[in-house]
């Protein structure tokens, strides 16, 4: 699988470049010709996050000419652990905006073209469809399968990676003789079940290890050269830094890359089940508390039961004076402290595992118990600066 | 038939903060069963209601897709490797 542009198609090398890319046209096996199809190439990363940074940078050093570059976020101050391609002045700037500047500094050949803006099924195949391949360095699971399937319809490969904590996957989908995205997992786990990185932490250096795994493989296809990551799943596990890769199989009942049944982008959201349970698990039969509420009844010598159900490691980092620790994650071995007589508060950081453990408390008969709206970042915003952000 | 099973960070704090578990079975979905009696907590995210696994979590036998094979029939040797690889989305 390679997708190398034929030599006479390719753009020449002025003499600048050449003496730029000097250490990949000494190269056998890049050489001239290799470093021109990288000038030809047009690559479209998906994200400019942790997966993205590193692909970012090191493929407008290496020379692919035109980098297209979805994104609609901005810069928080969280991703400056991983998110390398930007920087501490570019704080609140759109992600877009100080990837291009910082491109641009890193290689004036690059052309970057910005798309700020969210990859949705109305959008993705217009977008997809002016470039060679595509990067997924996205961090959720409805844009990655929405991904697959433009490219699948489009027949652009899908250079792939994704993480977690210290584990990384990475494989290349949907070149014409291999497996795509679907045919390894054919549906999402439900809303909740995995973590996100904002939820669950990422060791920095991850994205940097593996998004440097996708460059590499993307660098590979552009030039022809080495076998590419087709049909084999890389894991990567930081902590024993044991990488290996496992056999993966075009599936000929894939709906999207097999049967062929999937002609059309669909709903995402509704198919990683996200549209509505999510708001239904958050809202409904979940009675809340804002903090001001909950620091006026403080305040009043209200007599709460104020549970934290994070873990441990981030009661750590900071807590609401006079709560105690209950992690949902063995919640039910803390429900026999409870007394449903009190009237019980329970929080989490943002308020949705602490939504579950409502309903959790309900389901065991408490009848007095509400959700902290906003969790411990909502109380630190309108209550108690004092107490860390994170 | 004693087996090396190995579980993603994320499945660990289930199956008593390990993920390097020896077990004993003569299919994969005995192995499972074997863990799932000591981690009632990692059965639960290995295989649904019925038993089955899951279209999320996928499991290798020395590095083969078990899918393409008996799926949690897939008899076991001896002294084989299993790995456990769950869908992760971050980025």
């Amino acid at each position: 699988m390679s997708i190398a542009r034929p030599v006479s198609e390719l753009p020449p090398l002025s003499q600048e470049e050449i003496l730029r890319y000097s250490r990949h046209l000494i190269i056998p096996d890049v050489g001239v010709k290799g470093q021109r199809r990288l000038k030809a190439a047009r690559v479209l990363m998906v994200g400019a996050g942790g997966l993205g940074s590193p692909i970012g940078l090191y493929l407008a050093a290496a020379g692919v000419g035109t980098l297209g570059i979805v994104e609609f976020d901005t810069v928080d101050v969280t991703n400056l652990q991983r998110q390398v391609l930007h920087g501490t002045k570019d704080v609140g700037r759109p992600k877009v905006e100080s990837a291009r500047e910082r491109i641009r500094d890193v290689n004036p050949h690059v052309q970057v073209i910005p798309h700020e803006i969210r990859l949705t099924s109305d959008n993705a195949l217009e977008i997809m469809k002016g470039y060679d391949l595509v990067v997924d360095g996205t961090d959720n699971f409805q844009t990655r399968y929405l991904v697959n399937d433009a490219c699948v319809l489009l027949g652009k490969p899908n250079v792939y990676g994704s993480i977690f904590r210290f584990e990384g996957q990475s494989t290349i989908f949907c070149t014409p003789e291999g497996p795509c995205y679907r045919c390894l997992y054919p549906e999402p786990p439900p809303p909740g079940m995995v973590p996100s990185c904002a939820e669950g932490g990422v060791l920095g250096i991850l994205p940097g290890l593996l998004g440097l795994v996708q460059a590499t493989e993307t660098v590979k296809l552009i030039t022809g050269i080495g076998e590419p990551l087709v049909g084999r799943l890389l894991l990567l596990d930081a902590l024993r830094m044991q990488f290996r890769t496992v056999k993966l199989r075009k599936d000929p009942q894939c709906p999207a890359c097999g049967t062929h049944e999937i002609k059309h982008l669909v709903d995402y959201e509704q198919f990683c089940g996200i549209r509505g349970a999510e708001e239904a698990e958050r809202v409904n039969g979940v009675p809340t508390i804002t903090p001001v509420e909950l620091a006026e009844r403080r305040k009043r010598g209200d007599d709460l039961d104020l549970v934290d159900v994070r873990e441990p490691n981030e009661w750590e980092i900071g807590r609401i004076e006079g709560a105690r620790l209950a992690p949902l994650s063995s919640f039910a071995e803390s429900l026999s402290t409870m007394d449903s007589a009190r009237d019980v508060v329970v929080y989490c950081k943002v308020g949705a595992r602490s939504a579950r453990a409502v309903r959790q408390l309900q389901a065991a008969g408490f009848k007095r118990v509400w959700n902290l709206a906003g969790g411990i970042l909502r109380w630190s915003e309108e209550v108690d600066p004092s107490v860390p952000r994170y | 038939m004693s087996v090396t099973l190995r579980l993603p960070t994320v499945l660990a704090k289930a199956a008593g903060g390990q993920t390097v578990h020896q077990a004993k079975g003569a299919t994969v979905g005995d192995v499972v069963a074997d863990l799932a009696t000591k981690y009632p907590e990692l059965g639960t995210r290995l295989r649904d209601d019925k038993g089955q696994p899951y279209p999320y979590v996928i499991f290798y036998l020395d590095d083969e897709d078990i899918r393409f094979q008996k799926g949690f029939q897939t008899p076991v040797p001896d002294g084989a490797e299993i790995v456990v690889v769950p869908a992760i989305a971050g980025g």
